[in-house]
């Protein structure tokens, strides 16, 4: 789970990126930032093995899942960046339709958490609309705090937890 | 094995009870339930009169469920001083005044010419010398569990004026597997872990079970046909029905009172989530809330006219009440930290909740006014409150830090009497049933 972390750091460029950045300010709200500077569209490293528009690269070079602050469904600065880049690359490989899963970490009730959970799907969902995706190549389903990633008992988990992840439905073909 | 619930054909005051209903007033052998410290009351249970081992068995059924409750202390057999032959004649109230045991049960098991467990119980007041109850049951000899349990309701409900929770079921998660991939199941037992059964495959996530009030049926949330969604399930005959066609996850069920309606949350397409009920004979639905929120955990009052649920709308996790009807919700709870899991108490005064405050996960009471919080048990992790029938009782679930899975426990309203549930898998989500019948 590291691996996301530093690609989400660093984010990669995939070259493709540029033409699409412009489609996607088409539904482009004010109050978020321009998805192309904040890619940081200056060349960066190749997509590696990763065949374009695999769900390989989806995973690897635009990175499939964000992560919340505690108690909130918030869409954080780089999760924004992270979810740009999913917009950008799911209108360029348009015939995925996708699952936004939430999650919560494990420091809340069972019931809570599930709520939680779907609030960030939900969250997340908007947040890809709103960048061009189709509302109706988008499900959502919250697991709550029933599917931990990362398993130990202090905040280096919980916050590896706290996530939305983009599954792709099928192989694209 | 499925077994039936009319495990009873009769049940019969044995005499001698008269005696003690018109006994003048000695001072009366009895548990106060209600005092914060209850010392527990020296018990001698000797081992039932039988030609096999089935008297000993069911002995040693009821000593471990009095035991359990923290209100009674169980004498060992090997101070007793006087072998119980004929539970018929009174004891020598002498020979058991010696080692301080302040009540005797006695009893005896036979087998009837149809096959029938015939068993029967006298409840002795030593220092009183005299008999306090005594009744017969007769039973399915696989049923000879529930007998027990019943005996020891009955002497829990002679000695504390309370009725008893020992022939209860609890339906809960079973959970194996690795944390990542855990599997859960619903399962259901017996109050002390005996006869476990599973009621689902574990191929999909299912989660918080809950009993209606007719005990044949459960309510539960289960990941089956894609989208969680809220079922009921019969126990027996294991027919499942999905609750109600909404388009978004169901999830948080409970019934009411009456059994009638199944209370849930559901999910809107904006991420909150509001109460809705679901009448299970017209199939009409009703929204309770409609905020701007995560509005959740709803569970009825006892005489159906209130209900009392978990809402972020504030900011955080709070419990609030409302009207059947929706109507006039306010905020309870104000101890500082946040609430969840709310959980109107069967006798209608206390609502059990889980509290976070400092990293910690407590498992409190408050008045149903907000009043009078008290925290009876703290720790790590640890939620989803549950009350035995009789409302003295919690049993919630608890996971320890770096212990791998959570384990059922129960705490009395003492908050003094801790006692593990012994499960073979990690457990979660307990539920209890009311009285069997």
């Amino acid at each position: 789970m590291r691996r996301f972390a530093a690609i989400t750091r660093n984010p990669v460029a995939v070259a493709l990126v540029a033409s699409l950045a412009i489609a996607g300010c088409a539904n482009k709200k004010n109050n978020l930032p321009n998805s192309s500077s904040e890619l940081g569209l200056n060349g960066g490293r190749g997509a590696g093995a990763a065949t374009p528009g695999s769900s390989q690269d989806f995973t690897v070079n635009v990175g499939d899942r964000i992560f919340f602050d505690t108690d909130s469904s918030a869409i954080r600065a780089d999760a924004q960046q992270t979810l740009s880049r999913q917009a950008q690359w799911l209108q360029q490989y348009s015939n995925y339709a996708i699952t936004v899963e939430g999650h919560s970490d494990e420091r809340g009730t069972r019931e809570y958490n599930l709520a939680l959970g779907a609030r960030r799907a939900a969250a997340a969902r908007d947040f890809l609309a709103s960048r061009g995706v189709p509302a109706n190549r988008i499900r959502t389903i919250s697991y709550g705090k029933e599917r931990p990633v990362a398993v130990c008992d202090d905040i280096s988990c919980w916050s590896q937890n706290r996530r939305a992840v983009t599954v792709l439905n099928g192989a694209g073909s | 094995m499925i077994r039936t619930l009319k495990v009873l054909m009769t049940a019969a005051t044995l005499g001698l009870s008269a005696v003690f209903a018109i006994a003048p007033a000695h001072a009366q052998l009895v548990i106060d339930v209600n005092k914060g410290n209850v010392q527990p009351l020296p018990i001698a249970i000797t081992d039932f009169v039988s030609g096999d081992g089935m008297g000993a068995e069911i002995s040693s059924i009821v000593t471990a469920d009095l035991k359990r409750s923290g209100l009674f202390a169980p004498i060992g057999r090997e101070a007793f001083i006087e072998k119980i032959s004929n539970p018929d004649v009174a004891p020598r109230f002498q020979d058991w005044q010696v080692i301080n045991a302040q009540a005797i049960v006695t009893g005896r098991v036979t087998k009837e010419g149809d096959g029938r467990l015939r068993a029967e119980f006298r409840l002795w007041d030593t220092f009183g010398n005299k008999q306090i109850t005594g009744e017969q049951f007769f039973a399915n000899p696989q049923n000879s569990r529930r007998v027990a349990h019943i005996i020891a309701d009955a002497i829990y409900e002679a000695l504390t004026g309370e009725k008893g929770y020992f022939d209860t079921r609890v339906v809960y998660i079973d959970e194996s597997g690795s944390k990542a991939q855990r599997v859960k199941r619903l399962a259901i037992m017996d109050q002390d872990g005996a006869n476990k059964r599973f009621l689902s495959d574990g191929r999909t996530i299912a989660l918080t079970p809950r009993f209606s009030p007719t005990r044949q049926e459960i309510t539960y949330m289960s990941y089956e046909s894609g989208q969680p969604q809220v079922y009921l399930l019969q126990i027996e005959t294991g027919q499942r029905e999905l609750v109600g066609n909404f388009p978004g996850m169901t999830f948080a069920p409970r019934f009411s009172p009456d059994g009638q309606k199944v209370i849930m949350s559901l999910l809107r397409d904006d991420g909150n989530s509001n109460i809705f009920t679901m009448d299970l004979r017209s199939r009409n639905t009703m929204r309770l809330t409609n905020s701007n929120a995560i509005d959740t955990s709803p569970s009825y009052s006892p005489d159906g006219s209130k209900v009392v649920f978990t809402s972020d709308r504030g900011g955080q996790p709070q419990i609030y009440v409302m009207g059947a009807d929706g109507s006039g919700a306010s905020r309870i709870s104000f101890g500082g930290g946040s609430y969840s899991t709310p959980v109107w108490s069967p006798r209608g005064d206390l609502i059990a909740f889980t509290k976070q405050t400092g990293g910690d996960f407590q498992i409190g009471v408050m008045r149903t006014d907000g009043s009078g919080e008290r925290i009876l048990s703290s720790g790590f992790q640890q939620e989803g409150p549950t009350w035995a029938p009789n409302g003295r009782v919690l049993m919630f679930f608890r996971e320890g830090s770096g212990s791998g899975g959570p384990k059922l426990v129960s705490v009395d309203l003492t908050g003094r009497n801790e006692q593990q549930i012994p499960t073979a898998n990690y457990a979660s989500d307990p539920a209890w049933s009311p009285l069997l019948e």
